[in-house]
């Protein structure tokens, strides 16, 4: 089973449909249920909006811990906020994360007033290390991107892929069980679904 | 590099597609979804589907129409038409909108923006702006260019960006159906002024219209409808023209 975690921020039903239409067999589902997040096989954690109530949603749904838990015994795919949320401490409200990924979330401050923040549209993803995630598609392949902040991770050797906004930035993050993306694989048409379908048979 | 988008825009009436020339002499052009996804197919960056279903009895069916499309296509998908309050904004992100288009509900209550963005957060929150040259600035329509409210657009575009528009569609009325080419000046200067991706629209007649949106209205995005819909280029065309005037195209 792929548990999706709701916490309240936005529509998950396109991460829904986006994994039966490449895994149609397996079953998915969209939940606030730790109990039923502790037992699924694989954890997507989504996210959209503004990171200080992101954080403070899934702590008033007491999921918190099962995330943190998830990180560490199952394969894990963060998304967006899902991927920003992992880290120490996001600019945008100053709030705290759940520091499984040691770094920080920092805004983007284009010089080039052509560069409009949210960063929105198609954007190129760099693979910086081979990763089974990555199987079937191509290097410098586009993905869908919105958002005005981005991560910085501590240590660079998690960095699984860049992306370039005026400056390059981390656009994926890989960590043994988990790995976790900026931009939007369930609206990054093919490329996407082929993410989605590796995340289903990655094997930790 | 970040692509410049191309986005077809879908005209949806009591569940159909239609197509026609400034609303009217409107003629059945297919359903929604099959018309999505050969857009889709074809290497569309966004779709946005205008709901101009006049009686409010049929409204709902839009919500139909999106559910079904996210189903089967995996790129955002903006709806815009009819919004005025938080709720339908709501009931079209749950069924599977990644963006909302607020125009007419906008001026009437600007706060809106502002709660819609607080709420949804500003990704989804899309502002359409009807502008019209008036002496030596432009001004906001409503109905269709019909109707004058007297507001600079340019302030306007300021004002929405502020209150957590995430983009701008920008539509020239005096462009609109005209077939002769974006208002490059009006896209530009408020390009200029606002912070946030702007989609041009209202004029495309040929692919170089398209690509002086780019170059000259300094346009993020460019939205076109009939020059897909009757078949005069495909989605294909007007990336492999673009890309051949250098522009950044997926």
């Amino acid at each position: 089973m792929i548990a999706i975690v709701d916490y309240g921020m936005g529509n998950l039903r396109s991460v829904y449909n986006a994994f039966k239409k490449v895994a149609p067999n397996l079953n998915v589902v969209i939940t606030s249920d730790a109990t039923e997040i502790r037992k699924a096989d694989r954890v997507v954690f989504p996210g959209q909006g503004a990171m200080p109530d992101c954080v403070r949603e899934l702590s008033s749904l007491g999921l918190t811990d099962v995330v943190i838990e998830s990180t560490r015994n199952k394969p894990f795919l963060g998304i967006c906020i899902g991927l920003q949320m992992l880290h120490d401490f996001s600019d945008e409200g100053g709030v705290n994360g759940l520091s499984v990924i040691p770094g920080k979330v920092v805004k983007f401050r284009p010089k080039n007033h052509f560069n409009k923040v949210p960063h929105m549209g198609w954007n190129q993803v760099s693979q910086i290390r081979d990763h089974f995630i990555w199987n079937g598609i191509n290097n410098n392949e586009r993905f869908y991107f919105v958002h005005s902040y981005y991560v910085e991770p501590e240590n660079k050797k998690m960095i699984a892929a860049k992306c370039s906004y005026e400056a390059p930035f981390c656009c994926a993050i890989s960590k043994d069980n988990i790995f976790a993306v900026q931009f939007h694989p369930e609206k990054s048409s093919t490329s996407g679904l082929q993410l989605l379908q590796n995340f289903t048979r990655w094997k930790i | 590099m970040l692509a410049k988008r191309i986005i077809p825009c879908l005209d949806v009436t009591d569940g159909r597609v239609v197509k026609g020339v400034n609303f009217v002499d409107l003629i059945d052009a297919g359903d929604p979804v099959e018309i999505a996804k050969k857009y889709n197919d074809q290497g569309a960056d966004e779709l946005t589907f205008l709901d101009i279903t006049a009686s409010s009895d049929n409204r709902g069916l839009i919500l139909n129409i999106i559910e079904k499309v996210a189903e089967q296509v995996f790129i955002p998908l903006t709806v815009g038409g009819g919004v005025r309050e938080i709720n339908d904004i709501r009931r079209l992100l749950n069924a599977g909108a990644d963006k909302v288009s607020i125009n007419t509900a906008a001026i009437h209550n600007p706060s809106l923006v502002s709660n819609a963005a607080n709420r949804f957060g500003s990704q989804c929150i899309v502002v359409a702006i009807d502008a019209k040259k008036t002496g030596d600035h432009w001004e906001i329509f409503t109905h269709g260019g019909r109707n004058s409210t007297g507001i600079n657009a340019v302030s306007w575009a300021q004002e929405m960006a502020e209150r957590g528009a995430g983009e701008l569609l920008v539509t020239s009325m005096d462009r609109d159906g005209t077939k002769s080419g974006f208002d490059n000046k009006l896209n530009k200067e408020i390009s200029s002024r606002v912070n946030v991706p702007i989609i041009a629209s209202g004029g495309v007649g040929n692919l170089d219209h398209m690509v002086e949106g780019v170059i000259n209205g300094h346009a993020d995005a460019v939205l076109a409808a009939s020059i897909f819909h009757f078949g005069e280029y495909t989605i294909e065309d007007a990336k492999a023209y673009m890309r051949n005037k250098l522009i950044e195209v997926r």
